[in-house]
């Protein structure tokens, strides 16, 4: 049960994404050419709905199941990583019009050569790790 | 009863609009955070490396991932969601791509060949596209060892996993739950991500798609 509730949520947050299209590469094409409002729709009504319940969790109306408040950790304000880091992840996501999430849906969906996108995305991030200390942050 | 099954499956396999986003990705942000989590997916990159022993190599790498196991398990969920989609609930498997987005792709490829209302939702002919022409067939083993296959789907990886752990989050991890938690750093990140996608989508894509071989 205890990690059955994690897989549902993952179900559900991977279904909606593959009916919303957010999983097709020609939606990411469309989207970095500004020729139609639905991926910008589903990430401003995401987080127009994240907002509010983020702030009923900050404010304590909501309780963890564990009856206490979650903890929100604000970001380090050390900006050259958001927008090197940034740049380079985004040149990613239009360059294979897939997102680090999409990767395991279009995995499931029986494109097995995400095998290799995942392990060349886990090479990526063993690179940071290894030369982190040398990157300006 | 099988009737109503059947029409609950028809009607869940429509393409569904935009802001079906809010209820999806509201309501899966409200269970994580209701679990005490966070909804972050490319984590899951990090705690792999750790796993396979990457804190050998690199101190980052260091750190209780036995405690990530959750997230893991959000990821394996959203594959098997990805499955159930496409093979149950697929509908016509059309990306529902504007007019205007047509026409780019068929300016990209140089050939007349997408219509409007017939977009394949994914590149790629594995599985669901058999007949998807042949430009479009990136998402497949035989593009792998192709150039262009090779550059976007081994180059294009290896961006995402350095970019997303650079910038401290992807999609998911800044786009939504930072920009909902009015982090600016968050909002940074993702004025980032439209820099370089921008850049990439304009100047560099084209070209790459056009390589022959």
């Amino acid at each position: 049960m205890r990690t059955f509730k994690y897989i549902a949520v993952g179900f559900f947050f991977g279904f909606g994404m593959w009916k919303l299209e957010a999983v097709s590469a020609f939606r990411i094409i469309e989207m970095f050419h500004f020729q139609s409002f639905h991926m910008y729709g589903i990430i401003i009504s995401g987080v127009a709905t994240g907002l509010v319940i983020t702030q009923l969790f900050k404010k304590g109306k909501i309780k963890t199941i564990k009856g206490i408040q979650h903890q929100f950790n604000d970001k380090d304000r050390t900006w050259p990583r958001y927008i090197i880091g940034g740049i380079i992840f985004g040149m990613g996501w239009a360059l294979t019009g897939v997102c680090s999430g999409m990767m395991f849906l279009l995995l499931g969906s029986g494109y097995t050569v995400f095998a290799v996108f995942l392990a060349a995305a886990m090479t990526g991030t063993f690179a940071y790790g290894y030369f982190r200390k040398w990157l300006p942050h | 009863m099988n009737e109503i099954a059947q029409q609950a499956i028809d009607f869940i396999s429509q393409p569904w609009p935009w802001w079906m986003g809010g209820v999806v990705i509201g309501f899966t942000l409200f269970l994580l955070l209701y679990f005490d989590k966070e909804f972050g997916l490319s984590a899951n990159l990090r705690t792999m490396c750790a796993a396979d022993g990457a804190g050998d190599y690199a101190d980052f790498f260091n750190f209780d991932w036995n405690k990530q196991g959750w997230n893991l398990m959000v990821a394996l969920g959203a594959t098997f969601g990805g499955y159930v989609a496409a093979n149950y609930f697929g509908g016509d498997f059309t990306a529902h791509v504007s007019q205007a987005t047509v026409d780019t792709l068929n300016d990209i490829s140089q050939k007349d060949i997408l219509t409007f209302g017939n977009v394949p939702i994914v590149p790629g002919k594995d599985v669901i596209h058999p007949n998807i022409d042949p430009f479009w067939d990136i998402y497949s083993w035989s593009s792998l060892f192709t150039l262009r296959g090779f550059i976007i789907i081994v180059f294009g990886g290896f961006l995402i996993g350095f970019g997303a752990r650079y910038a401290g989050g992807c999609t998911s991890g800044h786009a939504i739950s930072g920009l909902a938690d009015l982090q600016i750093p968050s909002l940074v990140a993702v004025i980032g991500f439209f820099i370089g996608g921008l850049a990439m989508t304009y100047l560099i894509l084209p070209h790459i798609l056009r390589i022959p071989f």
